[in-house]
């Protein structure tokens, strides 16, 4: 990989070498990612000029949050959405299906349950459940993004997985708080 | 310099020219620096013969600064003047420092004048010794440039940089307070970097590890706990966690107050608070291979204290210490989705790590023996020497790795109801860039406050005031119509920058703030006249080693001209040259720099027409079997 190809307006995916797609292969993606750090970051350029350093840390910068991007289903999703024009509508289309939402309270409880009772084992098995469901949703993501190109469809996907994400964050708290 | 001016060409006049940079491990208890020489990274030894600089500064009332074993030895007897454990201080308010009323020191607040452009106050405790208030930079700076003046002297020239060593844990307003430090100290900070990391780079390369390690460091004053992958040359941290406020110091307390409660003693001198701490840390100490330890002192009433601590007395006390540091353990592995299974290898840093209940706690965590084939004292010195190397751009073809670091907190900026809004969660590598959009809530508004706070917790009054600032001049409209974009960076050494932009209507109002705790540009100014004592002396050691260093090079230099092109020369011509070689061979015994400058300049004098002929010989060879057509033809 050549510094002289570093181009900051070109898109995550192309900036990897990837094919624009949200099925990725992340082991290639790892492997990228550290071969163009080892490239930019402002480690290999502490000993030169102040506006060296500077540009390195601008690029390293991009390098980080384009890797971050794409490495997270979720951001990954609505980033290639983003590069189709789509609006995901995720802070104000909150019309989710019913049973959509009631799942969602159940968890909500099981996890508030599981903390007040400092049950580590039952945030363990609520965890574990997360993680499939959640992987659930990114093959269908896949296959609305990927294969049918419906990406209406995937948006309401990306809108649901984004509350599987606070769910995970709150089994993280969770498990924060029994700590304590 | 005449000679040194005739060199092959395309090569440097200094082959081996080597950039000399150290790492320095700055830490609660000691202090060391390294370096890499010959590929091997070393650590220095300092005036006093030893590796390690125990951290403690003793004022004086002349003004005058000891630091190191000298004012160790006095630590006692002089408790309020020599500061020990002053990292516990960089970056922290009064309110922060929970153990004032057990330290023996006259804390004071900040001074007025250390509010910041920002508006807060600059918070940082500071200490009344006999020789003035003191910052904790300040003292930091002392024991920086002791360990920067050992380095020079015994790398025999100036520094053109170095690698410091913070806690994992630490926050912002810990680095950039070490940050300040290194700068008062006259040092070109290559990089702030993080103490496990260090570890993990020296163990790493030593060992050609691959896979998964854990790195569990204990210090005098801090604890990290730091997670990273090692795979072909790349040193990737997964996650860190720790508590910047809990250290080997901690288990010395708890032995101070066994000792008072024991002795049915209260509110003694700082003399005598001291005295037991300093009988309290070499029980610890004994304690590690012994089973039990005799405490004797004399306290300054005349009161003797005799008594007798078993292992199992100081397990049981310091039990919940152990636990403290179990905590971190468990959130850094699921910050970084590890289970303790995938962990290949415990690396242990740091002297308190040395206690069995620290070892067998983290054996019983990790379900594996701890590796502890490096020396705890040393190898965050020895990784930061390493990075420093590299930084400086002495690289060579098989020191191709890279290093990921990532910030141990999360930043955020205050919203509506003094809540955090999360803009850069923690763990996320470094360097890093967030922008949020804020918007205004009443119409006609033209001003913003904008809040930076560090950490987890949701409510603003529990995460840590990083900086504070307005915006002026946004454009009066209604109210969610101006749309203001604030954007946290945050750099290779972990710290941050905050600018904002108003954003609708073309309108640009852009500031740069720096965290309000760090110290001004005006405050440093201030602090390196304060110690333009000190400057005086440095600025004199400096002249005097860059003298000796040229003077070092010109004899080499024309030693290798005598040798090759002694023949150049007439028996005269040759006296002249070597008599000078001697003048300036004896100037070098001296500590004048000035006698050597006259003896460099006298040399010079002496050996300008042999330079004379050593070139036209030189020409005369590149000339040879060319003809005038070809040299006019360049």
């Amino acid at each position: 990989m050549q510094l002289a190809s570093f181009d900051f307006q070109q898109n995550h995916f192309d900036l990897f070498g990837l094919a624009q797609s949200f099925q990725i292969d992340i082991a290639q993606l790892e492997q990228q990612y550290r071969a163009l750090q080892t490239l930019v970051h402002p480690d290999k350029s502490a000993h030169l000029a102040d506006a060296e350093q500077r540009l390195a840390m601008q690029r390293a910068t991009l390098v980080n949050e384009a890797y971050q991007t794409l490495r997270n289903p979720l951001r990954r999703a609505r980033y290639l959405l983003s590069l189709h024009g789509v609006d995901i509508q995720e802070e104000n289309n909150t019309l989710m299906p019913p049973d959509f939402l009631m799942a969602q309270l159940e968890w909500r409880e099981a996890v508030s349950e599981a903390q007040q009772a400092r049950d580590g084992a039952a945030l363990d098995v609520l965890e574990a459940r997360l993680q499939r469901e959640t992987r659930e949703l990114e093959s269908r993501l896949a296959l609305k993004i990927d294969t049918e190109k419906n990406y209406a469809a995937a948006a309401e996907l990306v809108r649901k997985l984004r509350f599987m994400e606070r769910l995970a964050e709150e089994i993280h708290a969770a498990y924060d708080a029994i700590d304590n | 310099m005449a000679l040194l001016q005739i060199s092959e060409p395309g090569l440097s006049t200094l082959p081996h020219q080597h950039r000399l940079a150290v790492g320095i491990d700055l830490g609660t208890t000691n202090s060391l620096v390294a370096t890499v020489r010959n590929g091997i990274s070393v650590v220095l030894n300092n005036e006093s013969g030893g590796t390690i600089l125990p951290s403690v500064v003793r004022y004086l009332a002349d003004g005058s600064v000891v630091v190191g074993e000298a004012a160790q030895a006095m630590q006692n007897e002089d408790a309020a003047n020599t500061i020990v454990s002053v990292k516990r201080f960089m970056g922290r308010g009064l309110k922060d420092v929970g153990e004032i009323n057990r330290l023996p020191y006259r804390f004071v607040g900040a001074p007025s004048s250390s509010v910041t452009p920002g508006g807060l106050p600059g918070g940082m405790v500071q200490i009344r010794t006999v020789a003035g208030v003191k910052s904790p930079v300040e003292v930091s700076a002392e024991i920086l440039r002791v360990l920067r003046n050992s380095a020079e002297a015994a790398l025999g020239g100036e520094l053109v940089g170095a690698v410091i060593t913070v806690p994992a844990y630490f926050d912002d307003a810990q680095r950039q307070a070490t940050k300040d430090a290194a700068r008062l100290a006259g040092l070109n900070v290559l990089r702030l970097l993080n103490e496990p990391t260090a570890a993990a780079i020296a163990y790493g390369l030593d060992n050609a590890a691959e896979g998964v390690y854990a790195v569990y460091d204990l210090g005098g004053g801090t604890f990290d706990i730091s997670i990273l992958r090692l795979s072909r040359g790349v040193f990737e941290v997964l996650s860190t966690n720790g508590d910047s406020a809990l250290g080997g110091d901690d288990f010395d307390q708890r032995i101070h107050c066994w000792l008072l409660e024991k002795n049915h003693l209260s509110a003694l001198g700082p003399r005598d608070t001291r005295l037991l701490l300093t009988h309290a840390r070499a029980a610890k100490e004994q304690l590690t291979d012994h089973v039990e330890t005799h405490i004797t002192a004399m306290l300054s009433t005349g009161e003797v204290i005799d008594n007798v601590l078993t292992r199992s007395e100081f397990h049981a006390m310091s039990q919940n210490l152990v636990q403290r540091t179990l905590q971190p353990l468990r959130r850094a592995l699921r910050d970084a989705k590890l289970d303790v299974a995938d962990i290949k290898g415990v690396v242990m840093v740091g002297g308190a790590t040395r206690m069995p209940q620290i070892k067998h706690a983290v054996k019983e965590f990790f379900g594996q023996m701890p590796l502890t084939n490096l020396d705890p004292d040393k190898v965050v010195a020895l990784g930061a020497a390493i990075q420093a190397n590299l930084l400086a751009g002495n690289r060579s073809g098989d020191d191709d790795w890279l290093l990921l670091d990532v910030i141990p907190l999360s930043l955020g900026i205050e919203t509506m109801g003094g809540l955090v809004e999360k803009i850069i969660p923690r763990n996320s590598t470094i360097p890093t860039a967030r922008a949020q959009e804020f918007t205004t809530f009443k119409d006609g508004q033209t001003a913003m406050s904008i809040h930076v706070v560090q950490g987890e917790r949701e409510l603003v009054s529990d995460c840590r005031s990083l900086a504070k600032f307005e915006l002026r001049g946004i454009p009066a409209m209604v109210a969610g119509a101006a749309r203001i974009r604030v954007t946290l960076q945050v750099d290779a050494d972990g710290l941050l920058n905050v600018s904002a932009r108003e954003m609708s209507n073309g309108v640009e109002a852009a500031i740069t703030v720096k965290p309000s705790y760090g110290l001004s540009d005006a405050e440093i100014t201030r602090m390196l006249q304060d110690s333009s004592q000190h400057a005086q002396d440095d600025m004199q050691a400096r002249a005097l080693r860059e003298q000796q260093t040229e003077a070092e090079q010109l004899l080499e230099a024309v030693q290798h001209a005598l040798e090759q092109d002694g023949d150049l020369l007439d028996q005269a011509g040759r006296a002249r040259i070597e008599t000078q070689m001697a003048a300036l061979r004896h100037t070098l015994q001296l500590a004048d720099h000035l006698a050597i400058k006259r003896a460099i300049t006298a040399l010079n004098d002496a050996t300008v027409s042999f330079a004379q002929a050593r070139m036209d010989k030189s020409v005369a060879s590149v000339l040879a079997g060319k003809n005038i057509s070809e040299l006019e033809a360049k």
